[in-house]
């Protein structure tokens, strides 16, 4: 259970904005998160391509970012739901051809109907299978 | 240039998760968990993200012919709202609601040594290599 934080939300989605941006202004190029990790995957894309860059700017981060900034100390979600999320947000990602960024943000920064069709759908499902989890959880914990 | 570019962009985009706390899934399931205690993060976040990249679009890059360091824009140029489309963004939901963890912020957390994490990839890259068996099939 976390609370509200309006601040570092508005000022964290501006630099995920900003990011996106300018990674299309400057390079022509779409901050899909899930399409990268998928053509790196399944191509190779050379060693040396933007991609790869991308990913590792990615990983490190969290070795440059302030320190009220840091990652979760542990995850807290269980052996039995980690990996098939794992493997479905990977099917659907790349079936759907799109994650919560290039959907959430570059395709719906675009309004792009296919990308608000699909941010709208996985956030529904995904919190119709929160909403069904946690009463499973109260049923099994009762 | 480019690849600087891409580099820096990454890291600028790690920072967003960080600062947003969306690398932090407990944060993302408080969003997704409408029954409970709600936590309309993730909402403002996205908005907010959305309230730079929409009006950079609209000024910056769809009156340009090309990006400033490139030789032109890589875009979907798809349009239809397909069944592939759909039943990838419902089997995502599904997974992104078990667990509260997108690619993103996947990558992010790996420098935090979890072996959770490290499971979530390595499933994740079997799960989109298995969709090219499935876009193959043809019944």
């Amino acid at each position: 259970m976390t609370e509200f934080t309006p601040y570092s939300a508005i000022f964290g989605g501006a630099l995920l904005g900003l990011s996106a941006l300018l990674l299309l202004v400057l390079n022509g190029r779409i901050a899909g998160i899930s399409g990268i990790i998928r053509t790196v995957l399944m191509t190779g894309d050379g060693g040396g391509s933007w991609r790869w860059f991308f990913l590792l700017g990615l990983v490190l981060a969290p070795l440059v970012a302030p320190y009220h900034a840091e990652l979760p100390e542990s995850i807290h979600v269980s052996w039995y739901l980690i990996l098939p999320a794992g493997f479905l947000v990977g099917l659907g990602s790349a079936l759907g051809a799109g994650c919560t960024s290039g959907h959430g943000i570059c395709g719906i920064g675009r309004l792009s109907g296919r990308s608000l069709t699909a941010t709208f759908t996985f956030m529904a499902t995904a919190m119709v299978v929160v909403y069904l989890l946690r009463q499973l959880m109260s049923v099994l914990t009762a | 240039m480019q690849l600087l570019i891409a580099l820096f962009c990454g890291v600028l985009f790690g920072l967003g998760l960080l600062v947003s706390q969306m690398a932090n899934p407990d944060k993302v399931l408080s969003f997704l968990d409408i029954s409970g205690h709600w936590d309309p993060s993730l909402l403002l976040v996205m908005a907010s993200a959305l309230f730079v990249y929409i009006p950079g679009y609209f000024l910056l890059v769809k009156r340009r012919e090309k990006p400033l360091v490139a030789e032109g824009f890589s875009l979907p140029q798809k349009q239809q709202i397909d069944k592939p489309l759909l039943l990838g963004a419902v089997v995502f939901g599904a997974g992104w609601g078990l667990a509260g963890i997108c690619p993103g912020p996947a990558m992010v957390n790996l420098s935090g040594g979890d072996v959770k994490i490290f499971a979530f990839i390595a499933f994740m890259l079997a799960g989109m290599w298995c969709s090219g068996l499935i876009s193959r099939w043809k019944p």
